[in-house]
This record gives C-alpha cells, sequence and structure tokens, in this order.
C-alpha cells in the first residue's frame, strides 16, 4: 500500500492538468517509507506519448537527495489519453525497483491514480490511501 | 588515483552492492572495460550489442551528461568523476 498525503496528490494532479495534453513527471523522494517532497521534473520529451527526466535536473535532483539520506520513493507520471496503468513502454523501463510507480490520468476530469510496483517486468497493483 | 564510478542501485548487482567503484581507462569506453574485468557483466548493461552507449542509461562525467561530451569517446583523466543513472522515462504506448 502507498499513503500519500492529501496536498501532494494534489500537486501532483495539478502539474498533469497543467502539463496537459504532454506527459508530466516526478518524484516524491522519501526517507525510511515516508514521503518527505514532491519534486516536479521537466519532461525532456515534450511530448503526449513519451516522457524522459531531464538528464542534468535528474542529476541535481538524485545528488539532493543522496544528501539528505533519501531516496527516489514514488516515482509519477501521466498518461493524458489511456488509463492510469503503466504500458509495455513504462514496464521495460521501469529502473528503480524500490519505487512505487504512480500513474495519473488526464483524459477526463474525474480523479485517476493508481500505484504499481514494477520488478523485474511483473506489474503489481497495490491500493494508494490518500490521507 | 583512479577514476571513481558511482553506480546506482539497479546495477549494484554487479558490483557486490558497492555504490562506488574504481577504475580506470583514457576514455569511458576503455574504462567500462576496465570494469567489466572486475565487475562481469557491467559492460552489458551500459552499452548495446552495437556498440553505443544504451538510450536509456545516463552516465556524467564531472557531473556532465557524456552524450554532450562525446559519448563513449569522451577523454578521462585521473581524479574525473563518473555517476551512472538509469534514464526514468516511459510512455503510454
Amino acid at each position: 500500500m502507498l499513503e500519500l498525503p492529501r496536498a501532494m496528490v494534489d500537486q501532483i494532479l495539478a502539474h498533469a492538468r497543467r502539463d496537459h495534453p504532454d506527459e508530466a513527471c516526478g518524484i516524491i523522494a522519501g526517507k525510511d517509507g515516508v514521503a518527505t517532497r514532491v519534486i516536479e521534473m521537466d519532461n525532456a520529451e515534450r511530448s503526449p506519448t513519451f516522457y524522459r527526466f531531464d538528464s542534468q535536473q535528474q542529476l541535481r535532483v538524485w545528488r539532493s537527495m543522496d544528501d539528505a539520506d533519501e531516496e527516489p520513493f514514488v516515482i509519477y507520471h501521466s498518461h493524458t489519453a489511456t488509463e492510469a496503468h503503466p504500458s509495455r513502454t513504462d514496464i521495460n523501463l521501469a529502473s528503480e525497483p524500490g519505487a512505487h510507480y504512480l500513474l495519473v490520468s488526464t483524459r477526463s476530469p474525474e480523479e485517476e491514480v493508481r500505484s504499481f510496483r514494477i520488478v523485474e517486468g511483473q506489474v503489481t497493483e497495490e491500493p494508494v490511501r490518500v490521507l | 588515483m583512479a577514476i571513481e564510478v558511482r553506480i546506482p542501485t539497479i546495477l549494484r548487482t554487479y558490483t557486490d552492492g558497492s555504490k562506488v567503484v574504481e577504475g580506470k581507462g583514457d576514455t569511458l569506453a576503455l574504462l567500462i572495460d576496465d570494469l567489466d574485468g572486475r565487475h562481469t557483466g557491467l559492460k552489458g548493461r551500459l552499452i548495446t550489442d552495437e556498440g553505443a552507449l544504451h538510450r536509456f542509461v545516463n552516465v556524467y562525467v564531472n557531473d556532465e551528461d557524456v552524450r554532450f561530451l562525446g559519448s563513449l569517446e569522451t577523454p578521462l583523466k585521473d581524479g574525473d568523476s563518473v555517476t551512472v543513472l538509469p534514464a526514468v522515462a516511459g510512455g503510454s504506448l
């Protein structure tokens, strides 16, 4: 199960709506399994069907997490025309086995937020509890 | 002196869990060959069968993405610091 404060979920949804129709992406840093801060990342692809963290920004953010003893707790991105479920591309490219993969969809005005573990190509959905 | 290489979590199975390893080489390609001698299999995760840097791996030399420096031919010297990070990417297709 993934537990997140309402304010963080709202920030991610606002980010996704703002970047729509392009995919939005970012992370929630965490410490000892607890979310600490949302970091909105630039989608270097600026695409409605693909995302990739800007590489220089990623290095800065990863280093700041290292310095703060944080880890990439949640990796989030939006799908803008399809459901909030990992695509084949998402599964093939998942590179943080310890992270929760949070997907949101902006295909309709309804809130669609789901979380998954992706480990060695295996996808397992988990409940999201918003506190 | 040697070149310090920071290894991401997902590749630490090749380095017995080490976060930082050391290697040598005048270019990034030679450094990766050197590392693969002690950490067998690492090269295959960084370089494609065609001999190019894997598209979804980011390698930085002194905090610069090597894609802007010369990719695998990026020159290295003692004391340089190399960081490997898996790209974070995906898409809806």
